[in-house]
């Protein structure tokens, strides 16, 4: 926040682990009554149109088809891409990571002599952290999405990937705008602050001829990039600057331009439970005399390509960036985004960033779940989060069990016993019998243990535990069994 | 009818009642009960925090000692869960054909408690009688795993003398999840702060479940907060009677 509460980190090579992360956020109870607030205006109006949807389940499953089978042929899909776009007069880049997107980007716009730079909403920026770069490169980068202008303003960081400032409210916009645009006397009126953006932008769109975009799609089968929007900066960076650059994830090709029929109707009323946004932009290459007249996309792999050789991963890369897991997920309602680390917060993120990461940081994050699984029932793709979440903590026991410091780390020590515990009946008896005795110590007269050592003192911190029984079930139906009559006590 | 009771393991260990009330229930209902003295656990908490081949040796025990059992009940929703989403997923990477092949005959009879009275003796009113003010918390396993949808409430709807007050919210999660709730204690709690808002809000004396796990996190906060209700497993409520009340219930 720009008040300096707390500084996000959204790098997974330099964000502390997700239990370390959240502690700030959990004592931010502005941030958190904002994030839960814009959560459950946006899951009613979701709610209220998946219902009236009757054929929501065959949606779904027709979304998960689509990306699915461009997934299992994506070599093929992208290569008719590139074909169709060079065809149309555009420029394709592929960028085997984040440092050659950025480089190529960067050149792109020393070539155009671009000091400065307008940008589209774009996730994918932010996951090569572009503007950084581009800044200490001496272009000025400025966000047109009026979210990522309070961010950019406030010097703060995206904390969903639909709204990324929905953990700031109005009061905080008007604070950040008055001491930014120098209005010192701008009210919260949300009309006031959209107008105060709204001149703003303005001179921007204006003033500057060289553009950024991320890409909602690119269609196989003509080349084209679709960009969905709510507020129409996006179709003014497509209408005014000379040069567009987009950057794209290579999972986001569609094969036919069919397939938008199916994939807009979801991502919609996944994402802010509309019918249809506002505004849906198409570009095919360039058109004389309208629009930018030079056009590059940048085909992102940065992991990406690992992810699909895997065949429980691969569902990750069938996400649309709907945000609906985050919007569902318990654990985003009560952290926020910031608290991953990662551009890609929430459920999505939980699998996706450890994964660009090639499991090299980021391990806490496939454990920020309950595992409770609203965001699988939500997902208009069905992927299948907890079980990639599963998969993924597999990949992290195993990397960490080989380290000598886990030897005595309670809760591996903790399950290798439990596993030996549970691998024999008389040994899970024997435990019951000394587990009651050593519990006993901390269980109090009302037969409730109210503070525990170690790991168990992570679960008394909040929650007393009852103390265990005198008789276990088994040995209450083997007492039972023993009586001649067979009825109980 | 012989059914097979797996209790679960902590079920076993930190709430017996609940197995006993299965066992009056069920008897009650003529259901002839065995109990494999052999079982321990399902594998569960290794398999959610990422101890594959640790739950792989549990699942494969519990395959072999129920393999030969005609049907099998469990009142625990999340480890029918973890029977039914996760063991084919273990069998396929750890296991060997034969091991595939014995799961997927015993899956079929495999129920959790709810299932098992509704869908497989087709009975709801069981006779019961609670003339006490509860709450159903529709555990996450329950709802998105094993799709439970009204199998509950048909049971409860024929409780005699139970004023049910409905919960807000009803599908969102306790913030339990097993290990979850001491590697992530502190968002934990403050899912359970939130949940307990709702369950507190109802009035309710009692709040009820398919899944002790739930209750026990619920049942924690609600002591530590002198909430002033309890908790208890909806088999404690279904097999309570006029003559014979549930254990501890006044």
């Amino acid at each position: 926040m720009s008040q300096g509460v707390y500084h996000p980190v959204l790098d997974p090579a330099k964000a502390r682990p997700f239990p370390e992360a959240v502690l700030p956020v959990l004592r931010n109870p502005q941030l958190r009554k904002n994030v839960a607030h814009a959560i459950d205006v946006i899951q009613a109006k979701r709610g209220k149109l998946v219902v009236e949807k009757t054929d929501w389940q065959a949606l779904r499953t027709a979304g998960a088809a689509i990306r699915t089978h461009a997934l299992e042929n994506l070599g093929a899909y992208l290569t008719q891409f590139e074909e169709r776009c060079t065809a149309a007069g555009g420029v394709v880049h592929w960028a085997a990571d984040a440092a050659e997107a950025r480089q190529i980007i960067l050149n792109l716009l020393r070539e155009e002599n671009a000091s400065e730079v307008i940008k589209i909403k774009t996730m994918t920026s932010a996951e090569i952290q572009l503007n950084p770069f581009l800044e200490a490169a001496g272009v000025r980068t400025y966000e047109t999405d009026l979210a990522e202008i309070i961010l950019q303003l406030g010097e703060d960081e995206p904390s969903h990937i639909v709204v990324p400032a929905l953990h700031v409210n109005r009061a905080q916009v008007r604070e950040i705008f008055a001491r930014r645009m120098g209005l010192k006397d701008l009210s919260d009126d949300p009309r006031e602050l959209t107008n105060a953006a709204r001149n703003y932008l303005r001179r921007k769109f204006l003033d500057i001829p060289t553009a950024i975009s991320g890409a909602n799609f690119l269609v196989a089968e003509t080349g084209s990039v679709v960009v969905v929007e709510s507020e129409g900066n996006g179709r003014m960076c497509l209408t005014l600057p000379r040069t567009m650059i987009t950057l794209a994830g290579i999972e986001k090709v569609l094969p036919r331009f069919q397939d938008l029929e199916v994939m807009l109707q979801v991502l919609a009323r996944s994402a802010t439970g509309e019918r249809m946004n506002p505004y849906t932009s198409i570009w095919t290459g360039v058109t004389p005399g309208d629009g930018p007249q030079k056009f590059h996309v940048v085909l992102l792999d940065n992991g990406r390509s690992s992810i699909l050789a895997k065949k429980t991963e691969r569902q990750t890369l069938k996400c649309i960036r709907c945000a609906a897991c985050m919007n569902a997920c318990p654990v985003y309602r009560q952290t926020g985004g910031h608290a991953y680390g990662s551009v890609y917060p929430g459920p999505i993120g939980a699998i996706l960033t450890p994964q660009l990461m090639q499991m090299h940081h980021a391990q806490t994050l496939p454990f920020a779940s309950s595992l409770c699984g609203a965001c699988y029932e939500v997902c208009p793709v069905k992927i299948n989060i907890p079980e990639v979440l599963l998969e993924l903590r597999s990949q992290v026991v195993n990397q960490e069990r080989r380290e000598a410091g886990r030897l005595f780390d309670p809760m591996y020590l903790g399950l290798r016993i439990a596993n030996l515990i549970f691998s024999r009946a008389w040994i899970f008896h024997t435990a019951q019998f000394f587990g009651r005795i050593g519990l006993g110590v901390f269980t109090r007269k009302d037969g409730w243990i109210h503070s525990l050592p170690s790991v168990g003192g992570k679960w008394t911190q909040t929650r007393d535990l009852r103390g265990l029984p005198k008789q276990t079930f088994h040995g209450w139906w083997a007492a039972r069994a023993a009586k001649p009559s067979g009825e109980a006590k | 009818m012989r059914v097979s009771l797996f209790i679960t393991c902590y079920n076993d260990t930190l709430f017996p009642e609940t197995g006993r009330a299965v066992v009056k229930l069920l008897e009650r209902l003529g259901v002839e009960l065995e109990f494999h003295p052999r079982q321990t656990c399902c594998g569960q908490m290794h398999a959610n925090t990422g101890f594959r081949a640790e739950a792989f040796s549990q699942a494969k025990r519990f395959v072999r000692l129920y393999q030969d059992t005609e049907t099998v009940v469990i009142p625990s929703s999340s480890c029918v869960a973890m029977i039914r989403d996760q063991y084919p997923g273990l069998f396929a990477e750890l296991g060997n054909e034969e091991l595939r092949k014995q799961f997927a005959a015993l899956l079929p009879r495999v129920f959790e408690l709810s299932e098992f009275l509704v869908d497989r003796l087709k009975v709801e009113d069981v006779g019961a009688y609670f003339p006490h003010r509860v709450t159903y918390h529709a555990s996450c396993h329950g709802v998105r795993a094993l799709h439970l949808g009204d199998r509950p409430w048909k049971l409860m709807n024929k409780v005699r003398g139970m004023e049910q007050v409905p919960l807000a919210n009803l599908d969102r999660c306790c913030g339990f999840g097993g290990t979850f709730s001491v590697k992530n204690a502190e968002v934990s709690s403050a899912m359970l702060a939130v949940k307990l808002q709702d369950i507190v809000a109802t009035g309710a004396e009692f709040c009820t479940a398919l899944d002790n796990s739930c209750l026990m996190h619920l049942g924690g906060a609600m002591h530590r907060q002198y909430a002033g209700m309890k908790t208890i497993h909806l088999a404690e409520i279904l097999a309570s009677t006029e003559t014979s009340p549930a254990e501890g219930v006044a």
